[in-house]
């Protein structure tokens, strides 16, 4: 069985080991076996697919709906149709407020967030709920970064329309209590789409047992090409949507002035469809299972004990969310007293470590815990031990360089 | 010259202690200036005497090297002509973009020319230029200021 020091081998950009790579929440890496196959396609079964009669377009289609049906089974035995094949979770989410949100819900309507959401579940809501006349409400964490049920109880009414959540937050990392609110939110009547951008990466996705109408996650941030998301939608609800693009391929018969649309899923891939990204991200999903989530789990709860431990060695640090390492899904949100996120990003670039630092795409959440902006280190499976040592070593010194 | 060295031997001193960074006593000219995607968030202060630059200061908050570069610009603009508090900036702007690189510009930005080398540095330029840009934009546009 190969270990996970094998596995890191696959990832040129790891293995050279110039670079600690600790910005898995923004974009993970990927490994030469998506790679390969991403490049294997365009080498011998390009074709427009869904089109040709011919053998390379044909087998192009296979490889394109076959990603699909493995999509399907990876979040837990869904139906093909019900998946959607998008550039990234941003278009999935607009998808769903455009089709969805812009005609079901209207004035008065509560669309309920979190004020964790990053800004691609948030903006979407902003528009539909501007442009309708309906009410965004918020959920706010406690001081851990938990949503609790007297929070969601409260706020979810019959006035709801609509739930958007995230179902791993990309500062914090804590896993908001999905299910429950899902439970929770269908006894008041409301549709409920879940953000999975940080949790398909680190937990088996069952999108029926999360009991969410929507799931959006991308491509990107694991392992597959960016450029390649999902939208899964429950087939009553999809079935009764109009088409977020139009154009090619979706239809079913065009006149000057009129147009039938195709089916599900076809009906809401407009255009060309992106069949070697998605080759990739079927390549990538096979690779996430050979590794397993279980030891993608292990890996990542010791490194980020690791991580907090060292960095609560260091009194002018402050964490962010929760004190268990084991609910942080790899990602550990800092501050340093007297140094501004940005510089530490950019002394620790120095040193060859890539971490992030700005607002991470959750404004709204940074005001909640009044900071400006933070620092923030997400690892992954194929991080090390050795990686989060060097790293401590190296944000120990952060603050002489800044002249403390 | 590297990051660390720039850090250390420039820009610590004024973001740590800054000479400029206070209120100006009933500004003429006033104007924030803010980068969004990291929370640089400056408020610059002019008193303006006969067309001069008689007074300045600037309050507010952001990455040592945003607040190191507007310590650095104040230093210089005081004394200056509105006109050549501009020209100042575009310089320091062409210098931080790569497109002023001739040593007799640049001297003219004294101490501020230290910050030459955010030049090689794409992701800090906003950082370095935002004092300036907000200084021209007041300067050219006093209409959009808050005062």
């Amino acid at each position: 069985m190969k270990t996970l020091e094998d596995f890191r081998a696959d990832f040129d950009i790891l293995s050279s080991g110039e670079y600690i790579y600790f910005d898995n929440a923004a974009t993970s890496q990927r490994p030469r076996q998506v790679l390969d196959a991403v490049s294997e396609f365009y080498k011998t079964k390009n074709a427009n697919p869904l089109r040709g009669l011919y053998d390379f377009s044909m087998a192009a289609t296979e490889e394109y709906e076959s990603a699909r049906s493995l999509v399907a089974d990876f979040i837990g035995g869904v139906s093909p149709e019900e998946i959607i094949f998008t550039r990234n979770t941003t278009e999935s989410i607009n998808l769903v407020a455009y089709s969805y949100g812009m005609d079901n819900i209207s004035e008065g309507d509560e669309i309920v967030v979190t004020v964790m959401e990053h800004h691609s579940n948030l903006l979407p809501w902003q528009m539909v709920a501007r442009k309708k006349g309906a009410k965004l409400v918020f959920l706010e964490p406690d001081s851990e970064g938990v949503i609790t049920r007297d929070e969601y109880t409260n706020k979810i009414t019959d006035r709801t329309k609509l739930v958007a959540i995230g179902h791993v937050s990309n500062v914090f990392g804590v896993t908001n209590p999905v299910k429950e609110i899902a439970a929770f939110a269908h006894e008041k009547g409301a549709v409920v789409v879940v953000d999975g951008a940080q949790s398909a990466p680190h937990m088996k996705i069952d999108v029926k047992d999360l009991g969410c109408d929507f799931f959006a996650f991308s491509g990107h941030k694991m392992m597959a090409p960016m450029g390649i998301g999902v939208l899964f939608g429950k087939k009553a609800l999809l079935e009764n949507m109009s088409p977020f693009l139009t154009g090619g391929e979706m239809i079913e018969y065009v006149t000057r002035e009129d147009a039938t649309y195709a089916g599900l899923p076809h009906k809401f891939e407009a255009g060309t469809v992106n069949a070697g990204d998605a080759v990739g991200l079927s390549r990538a999903i096979d690779y996430l299972s050979e590794v397993g989530y279980e030891r993608i789990r292990q890996q990542e709860d010791k490194l980020t004990a690791l991580l907090m431990e060292g960095l609560k060695n260091l009194p002018y640090i402050k964490i962010y969310g929760s004190g268990d390492a084991a609910k942080h899904c790899g990602i550990v949100t800092f501050t340093m007293e007297g140094v501004h996120p940005h510089d530490i990003a950019s002394v620790l670039n120095d040193d060859k470590i890539c971490i992030r630092a700005g607002h991470h795409c959750a404004q709204p959440l940074m005001q909640f815990i009044g900071a400006g902006s933070t620092a923030r280190a997400s690892v992954y499976f194929y991080n090390t031990e050795k990686e989060v040592e060097v790293f401590l070593d190296k944000l120990s010194k952060v603050r002489e360089v800044m002249g403390y | 010259m590297e990051l660390k060295q720039l850090y250390r031997e420039i820009v610590n001193e004024h973001n740590l202690h800054p000479v400029n960074k206070k209120k100006i006593d009933s500004p003429d000219l006033v104007m924030r200036g803010v980068n969004p995607s990291c929370g640089d968030d400056i408020t610059l202060s002019f008193k303006i005497k006969d067309g001069v630059i008689a007074d300045a200061g600037y309050e507010g908050s952001g990455c040592a090297i945003s607040q190191a570069s507007v310590d650095m610009m104040v230093d210089q603009i005081i004394g200056k002509s509105k006109d050549e508090a501009i020209k100042l900036a575009q310089t320091f702007v062409g210098m931080i973009k790569g497109e002023i690189t001739d040593e007799e510009s640049i001297e003219a930005l004294d101490e501020a020319a230290a910050l030459q080398d955010v030049a090689h540095m794409p992701a800090r330029v906003k950082c370095a230029v935002l004092g300036w840009h907000t200084m021209q934009e007041m300067l050219e546009n006093p209409e959009k200021g808050e005062k």
